[in-house]
């Protein structure tokens, strides 16, 4: 890597208030406040964002795909977490 | 050419815009960084949307962009100047929306003509003062190559900073006062980025005037010449 | 166990024991149509593959600026200038979406640059065409950018995730790019004789290279095979360029420009127009560096590079002299994200 090879960062916009910010992709910038305005530049030109964030992609820490089975099979078995596991007699209202 | 108050001060500020607006486009395909050809086209953009509506109130704004001799222009000579290196773009940007966003904040804040388009325009100029700001930061305390460059760049577009505070027409702003905000800020600026205020004369000798009066630099002509040549080979034609 | 970074790939085959097992989860992914993401498990080849492509499509979208900026100091109106300028920008920024997919298999934008640079990647031969005239903007818009359209919308769907994603953020994007050119090319069209003649010239000149866009003849195409067996690919290069003269004959017959093809007509058998030979003399040309702007393009690209080298080492100088030791100098939020 060379001075000039800028770090990665990933950019998070918020498209409009009350919703989360969602990945929106990658760039490059020298510094943190360098990505926030080029990620205002590219991933918002469009009038797609109320607030960015950014984060270095280094600064990720990621499941890995060999640990998938054990990290989100166990969920998949439960389904009396979801509401339409249990059975209300017809007419019952708000529940 | 005769004209209102107020349509000599659109022309003014609407020949600023256009003409930046152009020299910024010049860097598309050129820029040192990718990331860096979006943002010098967003600042380029929202400069001509500005001198789209400040043209067309003075009049057809393609009549007035592509059909005036280079003397009927009416735009600062700091930003007709060439790109240059990355510098010299960099200080004209830091110079001018500095100026720029003084200007229009002072506008929106009151009645006149213009408190509307400097009411949306004063929000993007901020972004293009923060924009030359965090790079003349980078270029002025990065590397030794970098200070060097900034600091010429900063030095030889002070010359062309005086003739910003000449009163204009129709523009009725408090200059005495943005003239010395102006300082301030620029100063602050170049301190930050560890470089040495230019002492120079920040106004030409020449009695005859500069930009505002409709007298250019050398450079100027060429530039209109590749801007209106094809619009005026083909009069009365529409795009 | 977890590893720092979202883009830190997997380990290639030859460091996985279990090679077998990985190789049949990943083609039975790519069968049903799953996405396949970058820290997953892929053959070597599909991988390269990928890189290849993301790659040659990013340096065609950065390179493509170059024959369209031509004409931004000179567009005829303020309104045509703003949208040109626009579409410039847009292609960085698809650079930019393909550079970054490309990154999340490893290889660093600057790696894949220097290859550009020194001739070890390609980008689209189209764009080593000049433009000549105003009606070259149009013509590029309306064909150019119909053939890349009609290429790049089933890209939308490829198996590689981030490609996929990158793809629909710029079809999105991409759609006033055509839209555009064929508006200009109408106004010359309903112009006056000089700039009928000019819209006439330009897409007799951009006709052919457009046509040779969607790549050889299937029979002759040397990754389509494997690339739509792992849908990176989803239809042929003939298919794909069939289905654009399809597009291209109704919308020119509206401009009231004719294509430079004496053997195009509507065959009502086949359900679709014949077309003439291409020239693949000249496609093969270009693409060795033969074509009339190959040795221009790649000179400007590596002028602005290196030209640009020293505001790159600064602002990373700089960064380096102001960053505190969490990595952070601006406003940090609860998250711990830089944020505005």
């Amino acid at each position: 890597m060379t001075n000039t090879d800028w770090p990665l960062w990933e950019v998070f916009v918020r498209s409009r208030r009350g919703l989360s910010h969602t990945h929106a992709g990658s760039l490059h910038a020298p510094d943190a406040e360098f990505a926030l305005r080029n990620a205002r530049d590219l991933y918002t030109r469009r009038g797609e964002g109320v607030s960015i964030w950014v984060v270095p992609s280094s600064a990720i820490t990621a499941s890995s795909p060999d640990e998938k089975d054990p990290f989100f099979e166990p969920a998949a078995d439960k389904p009396y977490r979801h509401p339409t596991f249990y059975e209300i007699p017809e007419g019952v209202k708000h529940l | 050419m005769t004209t209102t108050a107020p349509t000599t001060a659109a022309l003014a500020l609407g020949d600023d815009a256009l003409v930046l607006s152009h020299r910024l486009g010049e860097w598309a395909g050129h820029a040192p960084v990718l990331e860096e050809e979006v943002a010098l086209a967003n600042i380029a953009l929202d400069l001509l949307g500005q001198a789209r509506v400040l043209l067309s109130t003075a009049g057809d704004e393609d009549e007035l962009a592509y059909l005036r001799e280079e003397r009927a222009f009416r735009n600062l000579q700091l930003v007709e100047q060439p790109n240059g290196d990355f510098a010299h773009t960099i200080a004209r940007q830091l110079y001018f929306s500095t100026y720029q966003h003084l200007l229009y904040a002072e506008l929106a804040a009151g009645e006149g003509p213009f408190a509307g388009l400097a009411a949306k325009a004063v929000k993007e100029v901020a972004y293009h003062r923060d924009h030359a700001e965090q790079w003349t930061l980078r270029l002025g305390d990065g590397t030794e190559v970098g200070h060097k460059k900034m600091q010429r760049a900063c030095t030889a577009l002070w010359r062309f900073t005086g003739e910003m505070f000449q009163p204009v027409d129709g523009l009725d702003v408090d200059l005495a006062g943005m003239e010395t905000a102006w300082l301030d800020s620029v100063r602050a600026v170049l301190h930050r980025a560890t470089l040495t205020v230019p002492e120079g004369p920040r106004t030409g000798a020449w009695t005859a005037g500069a930009g505002r009066q409709g007298v250019h630099t050398e450079p100027f002509g060429r530039m209109l010449a590749e801007m209106q040549h094809l619009h005026r080979s083909h009069p009365g034609a529409s795009w | 166990m977890a590893t720092a970074a979202a883009h830190q790939t997997h380990g290639t085959a030859q460091d996985t024991a279990d090679t077998g097992a990985y190789e049949r989860a990943f083609d039975a992914a790519v069968a049903a149509d799953e996405r396949i993401e970058p820290r997953d498990w892929m053959p070597d080849a599909y991988r390269a593959t990928l890189v290849r492509q993301m790659a040659q499509h990013a340096h065609s979208e950065i390179i493509g600026m170059q024959p369209e900026a031509n004409w931004i100091t000179r567009a005829p109106s303020l309104r045509r200038k703003a949208i040109l300028m626009a579409k410039v920008q847009d292609e960085a920024g698809h650079g930019l979406y393909l550079y970054s997919a490309a990154e999340t298999l490893g290889t660093s934008r600057d790696e894949l640059l220097d290859k550009l640079h020194t001739g070890r990647q390609k980008y689209s031969s189209i764009f080593n065409y000049p433009t000549l005239t105003w009606a070259d903007v149009g013509a590029i818009g309306w064909l150019v950018d119909g053939a890349a359209i009609t290429n790049q919308v089933p890209l939308c769907r490829c198996s590689y995730g981030p490609y996929a994603r990158a793809m629909v953020r710029i079809c999105k994007e991409e759609s006033f790019h055509q839209r555009q050119g064929y508006e200009l090319l109408l106004a010359l069209g309903r112009g006056t004789p000089e700039q009928r003649a000019m819209a006439q010239d330009a897409v007799d000149r951009w006709w052919w290279p457009s046509l040779m866009m969607f790549g050889p003849p299937d029979d002759e195409s040397a990754h389509s095979a494997q690339s739509m067996t792992w849908k990176i690919k989803r239809h042929s290069n003939d298919e794909l360029r069939q289905r654009f003269v399809d597009i291209c004959v109704p919308q020119a017959e509206s401009l009231g420009l004719t294509l430079p093809d004496p053997d195009l007509k509507w065959n009502e058998e086949r359900g679709h127009y014949d077309f003439g030979p291409i020239d693949w003399t000249e496609f093969r040309e270009v693409l060795k560096g033969n074509g009339p702007c190959n040795e221009q393009r790649i000179t400007q690209r590596r002028r602005a590079h290196d030209e640009g080298a020293w505001v790159r080492e600064s602002a990373a100088a700089y960064a380096a002299k102001h960053t505190g030791p969490t990595g952070e100098m601006g406003k940090t939020g609860e998250t711990g994200a830089t944020q505005v």
